[in-house]
């Protein structure tokens, strides 16, 4: 059956899967007991399971099947939930998320197996778990490479097994090339190709991979399971060129109890190295992904799309009219208003298209922080606000690695350990905050934690050491310059390195990348109290809530984030306090600000009662007084342009229905 | 007697003539996007007085200058013949708000003066030269877009 018509969609519901089971298990860790979320694992894990099936995944499909299994013990309760089991069906999560990766770049799933993994998945359920794990560690020490017999890993020898009884010939193939063999890996190819015709190729030494690269001398030993016999085996190989000699050799499995070569924690840094490796790459580079980016489009945008599309046609006939009867020019003018009256809004509204919450970055930052919070023996507390904020989709692909940056980065250097948190006073648990927001034309992102700040003087001097600026100079630099120091290219002020974080990427890096997409990052920090990073990235197409209100003869939008409610005052309620005038409001006293003075509007009559708009800033209340309130609506934050950026109470503007054109207040700088 | 080749390379440039009052004025063609009919423009609070405000130009936001009041000229109501040259310097947009838009005229090096008016109150600063037309009998003001712009704007 051909699939690759499906495999964008496989792809796409397999990551979002994924992403489900990882937030369901990060619940389950917390509410073990719960089996609506044993269920909904159960039930995910089951979907991913048949769709890699359908698509022909084998190896994926049968490393799924194994954590189902998992699961399928833990709902009728034959086995408890523990950290290692969560840790055990994370890793084989992250494993899964390979198998994507490589599916996307390539568009087959690899020849990983993971046998470790599902070992120590069945051996949790073989009700062994821990205990195997100090012996299998010894055991791994001697891997199974070895001249003579390859040793095969368990998951080959359960095929081995199953062969043998269904009477089949497992045999070992070695295989010597021709020295004066050019094209060695292409010779490979073939003698697998011959291989598959009559049979499996079930293990290879080296990996296959490798053999495809060209990484091993002249011979290379593959083990076969087939229905042939040894002799026919040897006539096919001997009779591609440049075979030098082909040995064959049969292998049998003993039934015995199975022997694990390996355990849960030598797999996790498997996993962890993996991508480091340094033969991946070159295969990339090779390999033109098989996956195109992709935007998942609420259904109203399009519809919205839709329409504009239908308006167009509308414009389209009435301007064939026009031609048609050679009528008035009045409608002519009229239709082509019309016409791009619709031609903008389509322009937003594909704009639109392009938006992506935060959320699909965010998402997986809970997974990451329980990870780091194990690695590191810290309680981590992680809150984030602001998922929903809207990103180009663009900006989206590349802020994920600065922020997983700074929040590893926050974990180790900021917060400190419980012991030391303990204390000071501090809470047991720290803290970490990500917050996204819309403030003007840019989106910012904050990663705020709660442990120890930065030590400026520690910084300074670490300057001066490493040359990076004279203690002349750096006696001079304001707070502000030295924080700005720790983006410099390998600046770092922890000598130690940790798995976390300091492998050697600082926060120039984070840096480079952010500027990269015309942000910027700044950092604040209070001694003993934490750190504050705050990325900002600008927006030339953000979209929020508004609400639109009317000044005079003019339109204005203010930011939905922003207010917190609309009254309406009587005149007579107004009192003055230092010449200001303000309201009392359920105890609470409120400045007015007039914003027709401000933005200097002709300010209408007073009437007995004003609209004021209440607006909020961190914990600062203000009342603004409008005229009109038009409503509530989406817009498309548009810049100003470099002209007018000096104007700081305007955020930019938008385009209205009708095309004209409304500012939007910039509430932070208002207040 | 000896007859001297001499390659003249005259270069010519094209000029967009508009009309503020009585006096013609000339932007390089190069620097015009287009010529738009008068449309709603949004007050800019707090902006230099000679900005209009901003329009929407086919989804794009772009600031609007208004050329009398650039030049300290009596203001004139929008009309029929009211005009937005919209022009781009560098990568920013500013439309231009003129009384007419007249034509398109072809002027040579030659053709263009360098101005020396010594007068402190006239700002040459943002004028390029000036352009003598039909055969010599008139002549346009050529304006250095960019100065104008920036020396307003920056």
């Amino acid at each position: 059956m051909d699939t690759s018509q499906y495999m964008q969609m496989f792809i796409e519901e397999s990551e979002d899967n994924l992403q489900r089971l990882n937030e369901n298990l990060l619940e389950l860790e917390n509410s073990p007991g719960d089996l609506n979320i044993l269920n909904e694992i159960f039930r995910i894990a089951h979907t991913l399971k048949g769709m890699a099936g359908t698509m022909g995944f084998t190896k994926m499909q049968k490393l799924t099947h194994n954590a189902e299994n998992i699961l399928s013990e833990l709902r009728t309760g034959e086995i408890k939930v523990s950290t290692e089991l969560i840790d055990i069906l994370f890793n084989s999560l992250d494993a899964l998320e390979n198998y994507v990766d490589e599916i996307i770049r390539t568009g087959s799933e690899g020849h990983e197996d993971y046998t470790h993994l599902i070992e120590s998945l069945n051996e949790i359920l073989e009700g062994k778990g821990q205990e195997a794990e100090t012996q299998d560690k010894a055991a791994a020490a001697k891997e199974p490479i070895s001249t003579g017999e390859i040793t095969l890993p368990e998951a080959q020898k359960n095929v081995v097994r199953e062969a043998q009884r269904q009477a089949l010939n497992v045999y070992q193939i070695h295989i010597s090339l021709s020295p004066n063999c050019v094209l060695k890996s292409a010779r490979a190819f073939i003698i697998f190709r011959e291989l598959e015709s009559i049979g499996e190729i079930i293990h290879a030494v080296p990996p296959v991979e490798d053999i495809e690269d060209e990484k091993f001398d002249l011979d290379f030993d593959l083990v076969v399971v087939t229905s042939h016999m040894e002799d026919e085996i040897k006539d096919i190989l001997m009779g591609v060129a440049e075979v030098d000699t082909v040995n064959i050799s049969r292998v049998s499995v003993e039934d015995k109890v199975i022997e694990s070569v390996d355990a849960a924690a030598p797999a996790i840094e498997e996993i962890h190295q993996e991508p480091d490796q340094d033969e991946k790459p070159k295969t990339q580079s090779k390999i033109r992904p098989v996956a195109s980016k992709t935007v998942r489009v609420d259904i109203d945008r399009l519809d919205a799309l839709m329409n504009l599309v239908s308006e167009l046609i509308i414009v389209k006939t009435q301007l064939e009219g026009i031609g048609a009867s050679e009528a008035e020019d009045i409608s002519y003018g009229e239709s082509i208003e019309y016409l791009e009256r619709v031609t903008t809004s389509l322009h937003d509204a594909v704009m639109k298209v392009r938006m992506v919450p935060v959320e699909i970055v965010f998402n997986r930052f809970p997974r990451m922080i329980r990870d780091v919070s194990r690695d590191l023996g810290k309680e981590i507390n992680l809150i984030m606000s602001g998922e929903e904020t809207e990103l180009d989709r663009t900006v989206i692909d590349e802020i994920g690695d600065p922020l997983i940056h700074l929040l590893r980065n926050a974990a180790d250097h900021g917060l400190e350990t419980t012991e030391e948190r303990l204390a000071i006073g501090k809470t047991r648990e720290g803290t970490i905050e990500l917050k996204a927001y819309q403030d003007g034309n840019n989106v910012v992102i904050e990663v705020t934690d709660d442990g120890k700040g930065i030590d400026i003087e520690k910084i300074k001097q670490s300057a001066i050491e490493k040359n990076v600026v004279s203690r002349e100079i750096a006696s001079k630099m304001s707070e502000k310059e030295i924080l700005d120091l720790l983006f410099r290219p390998s600046f770092t002020t922890t000598k130690e390195i940790t798995n976390v974080s300091g492998r050697g990427v600082g926060l120039d890096v984070v840096k480079s990348k952010i500027t990269n997409l015309g942000g910027h990052i700044e950092v604040e920090t209070k001694l003993g109290k934490g750190s504050n990073f705050i990325v900002r990235l600008p927006l030339t197409l953000a979209i929020i809530q508004a609400l639109m209100v009317q000044l005079g003869d003019e339109t204005y939008a203010i930011p939905l984030s922003n207010i917190q409610n609309i009254e309406d005052i009587k005149v007579s309620d107004i009192q003055y306090v230092q010449n200001q005038e303000v309201i009392l409001l359920r105890n609470e006293v409120i400045p007015i600000i007039r914003l027709h003075e401000i933005l200097g509007v002709e300010r209408q009559e007073d009437k007995e009662t004003l609209m004021v708009v209440i607006v909020q800033k961190g914990d600062k209340q203000v009342g603004f007084v409008i005229d009109d309130l038009i409503g509530q609506q989406e817009i498309v934050i548009k810049s100003l342009g470099k002209y007018l950026s000096g104007i700081k109470m305007i955020a930019g503007a938008t385009i209205l229905g009708n095309g004209e054109v409304a500012l939007i207040l910039d509430i932070n700088t208002l207040i | 007697m000896e007859w001297m080749i001499v390659e003249t390379s005259v270069s010519t440039k094209q000029y967009v003539i508009l009309q503020l009052g009585e006096e013609s004025y000339g932007v390089d063609i190069q620097s015009v996007q287009g010529i738009e009919k008068i449309v709603t423009v949004a007050r800019v609070p707090q902006a230099p007085a000679c900005i209009e405000g901003v329009m929407n130009l086919r989804g794009e936001i772009i600031p609007v200058m208004n050329l009398r009041k650039r030049f300290s000229l009596k203001q004139k109501e929008h009309d029929e013949d009211t005009r937005i040259i919209i022009t781009r310097i560098e990568d920013s947009q500013v439309g231009l708000i003129v009384d007419e838009v007249n034509e398109v005229i072809e002027l040579d090096d030659e053709e263009i003066e360098n101005v020396q008016i010594i007068d402190n109150n006239v700002d040459l600063e943002y004028i390029a030269g000036v352009g003598k037309i039909k055969d010599g009998t008139s002549v346009v003001t050529l304006l250095d877009l960019k100065t104008l712009i920036e020396d307003t704007l920056l």
